[in-house]
């Protein structure tokens, strides 16, 4: 979803493709330097004329600043001693060790791992349903029916995981339907959340059923852009609706995909917190405690001070960035396709 | 162009068929369990119908008190929370769409920048502590009035309003605050309407800001009182002693009870979801491929 926002916020940047964050950032100064050399007043008389769109503009202004820059001051934590009475402000350095203790903690090594497992594993059985589900979708020719799926398989987007863990625990329960039928066809009982396998499973395809219906809306729009004369002129030529599909809808999906498969790798340390956060139980962290739930329960259950979960929150958010731009260029450079 | 109807039709057909009776059978499953008896379920009578229709779950709910209050909360700070949204995003978004404005670059990038880098939990959270969201119902509303990606996808909509709509209301005198409400607004329907209930199912299913800063149990939302319903009794089901509670449990917070807790969190969901299908899937592809 996020992802999908991102993607067409870069696209309307076409002509500058190619850059990305930094060079933005660069940019971004040339231009607001470029403006000052300009005459003062004509400047002036430019902000005069536009008055009231500063004021339309404001109330965003002072929301991205206040929470959103505001908080990225309190990184500085990560390298202080974090004392309550005393503030950020006030609280002592303490020479990194934060860091220390944090790549120390096997508690951390083991969250750590298991955000970049899951995440793979998210990359490998998550990201090809909805292309696949796309296609498929495609390949219906009654709009109606078409629709309905559409409709059903988008449906659980819009519902919370708190509701749809509730569900799941429920189905996977002691008594739950999963285990009723098991005991109807004569099998044990089995503990599916509490067993990290089967949890792992159960990550994954819950994940598939909220999302993978919700993805696909944007290969769909990917695939309805693709001018019809082409399919038109492959079938006169006699190629079959695989072939058709290989050669015109594939190459136009691949674009999409390679840019969401750059994204969700710099997301690669984020692992879905609402969803784990939710489903979760002590028996299963050693399998899949995430980062972010770790952060959580440092921060708040165990109370090893908040520089500690500052700090973890910084070394995600520099190994997410090196993601990202490690994922780019092996996407360019390697792939041969477009990039961000 | 019209195709046969052949058999990889009726099996495609066939696969997103089971595909789509596997998505929606849990929400089935839960429906008919809130309607059931705790005996019933305790049995393994519940599977496609409850041997009879009971609504004592529902009527429990309603008499308890936690869950219409969280009702209630949940529909003010939806009503509440999606106007301010709604609002700080037209206004900023039409701001930033103007492309004569100066310094629009830098906030836009300066925005852009945020959906990478963000303080992370704990600096997040020492701020709205000083900020006294804690107790505090707009802990649910201001922190995240505005969603970035929201923000981008109305600024490429309104890019692609002609120009000379603007200028003509222009050249009557009207202000740019005035043009935005009365020209722009009502051509912009599609977009604020997707707006709308993007951000009204957002304040719907929150649940995070309010566990971590409402220690007020009053102030709880549904979302928040179903949370804790289920972890509740997960948590009891999964220690050591486990199995021979579960038993008990079931009196206090049985399966039939979560599952009516469950519907009704989800009901306001699935009756504004035929609107949200209507008009996501324009305003997205406007919003998106424009620009």
């Amino acid at each position: 979803m996020e992802a999908f926002y991102l993607y067409f916020g870069y696209r309307q940047n076409k002509s500058k493709r190619g850059e990305f964050l930094l060079a933005k950032l660069i940019q971004m100064m040339d231009r607001s330097s470029g403006v000052l050399r300009n005459p003062k007043n004509r400047l002036l008389k430019e902000i005069i004329r536009h008055k009231y769109f500063y004021i339309l503009l404001t109330p965003v202004v002072i929301y991205f600043a206040v929470f959103a820059y505001a908080p990225m001051y309190g990184v500085v934590l990560a390298f202080k001693d974090f004392n309550y009475a005393k503030g950020i402000m006030g609280s002592p350095w303490n020479n990194f060790e934060n860091f220390r203790a944090v790549l120390g903690n096997p508690d951390f090594i083991g969250a750590f791992r298991n955000t970049v497992l899951i995440s793979l594993g998210r990359l490998v059985i998550e990201f090809p349903v909805p292309i696949i589900l796309a296609l498929l979708l495609n390949e219906i020719s009654k709009s109606k029916l078409k629709r309905i799926f559409q409709t059903v398989f988008t449906f659980p987007h819009f519902i919370s995981w708190v509701v749809l863990s509730g569900i799941i625990i429920g189905i996977f329960s002691d008594q739950g339907l999963w285990n009723q039928l098991l005991v109807t066809f004569g099998l044990e009982k089995k503990s599916v959340l509490t067993d990290p396998n089967s949890f792992t499973a159960m990550i994954f395809l819950s994940s598939i059923w909220k999302e993978a219906g919700w993805s696909s809306i944007l290969y769909l729009a990917t695939i309805a852009s693709i001018n019809p004369e082409l399919y038109e002129a492959a079938s006169i030529d006699g190629a079959n609706r695989f072939q058709q599909m290989k050669a015109i809808t594939w190459p136009v999906v691949k674009t999409t995909a390679a840019i969401l498969l750059i994204l969700a790798v710099g997301n690669l340390m984020n692992g879905g917190f609402d969803q784990i956060f939710n489903l979760y139980n002590p028996i299963v962290y050693s399998h899949v405690d995430i980062i972010d739930t770790f952060v959580y329960r440092s921060a708040f259950l165990d109370s090893t001070g908040f520089g500690f979960s500052t700090t973890v929150g910084v070394l995600k958010s520099v190994i997410n960035f090196a993601f990202l731009f490690g994922a780019n260029y092996i996407v360019k450079v390697v792939w041969k396709e477009e990039g961000l | 162009m019209k195709r046969r109807f052949s058999v990889i039709d009726v099996s495609i057909t066939l696969f997103l068929g089971l595909g789509a009776v596997l998505a929606l059978f849990p929400f089935y499953q839960t429906l008919m369990l809130s309607f059931s008896t705790i005996s019933d379920f305790g049995g393994g009578k519940v599977f496609l119908l409850p041997k009879q229709f009971d609504l004592s779950s529902y009527k429990y709910l309603f008499m308890e008190g936690k869950v219409t209050r969280g009702l209630f909360i949940s529909v003010i700070v939806t009503v509440l929370g999606t106007a301010v949204s709604l609002i700080v995003t037209t206004t900023g978004a039409y701001a930033l769409s103007k492309k004569t404005l100066p310094g629009r670059n830098f906030v836009f990038n300066a925005i852009i920048v945020t959906m990478f880098f963000s303080g992370g939990l704990i600096p997040t959270y020492l701020l709205l502590q000083k900020l006294h969201m804690q107790n505090n119902l707009l802990v649910m509303i201001l922190p995240v009035a505005v969603n970035a990606f929201n923000l981008i996808l109305m600024k490429n909509f309104f890019n692609g309003i002609s120009p000379e709509l603007e200028e003509s209301a222009k050249m009557d005198g009207a202000n740019d605050i005035l043009i935005l409400m009365r020209i722009v607004v009502p051509v912009s329907l599609p977009i604020i309407f997707t707006m709308m209930l993007f951000y009204a199912v957002e304040r719907w299913n929150e649940w995070w800001l309010p566990m971590l800063f409402l220690n007020d149990s009053k102030l709880y939302p549904l979302q928040l009182v179903l949370r804790n319903a289920i972890a509740n009794v997960n948590q009891i089901l999964n220690n050591t002693a486990g199995a021979q509670l579960a038993a008990g449990i079931k009196n206090i917070y049985g399966d039939s009870v979560k599952s009516a807790m469950i519907i009704i969190s989800a009901v306001p969901i699935i009756v504004v979801y035929p609107f949200i299908q209507k008009y996501f899937a324009s305003g997205i592809m406007i919003g998106s491929i424009k620009g």
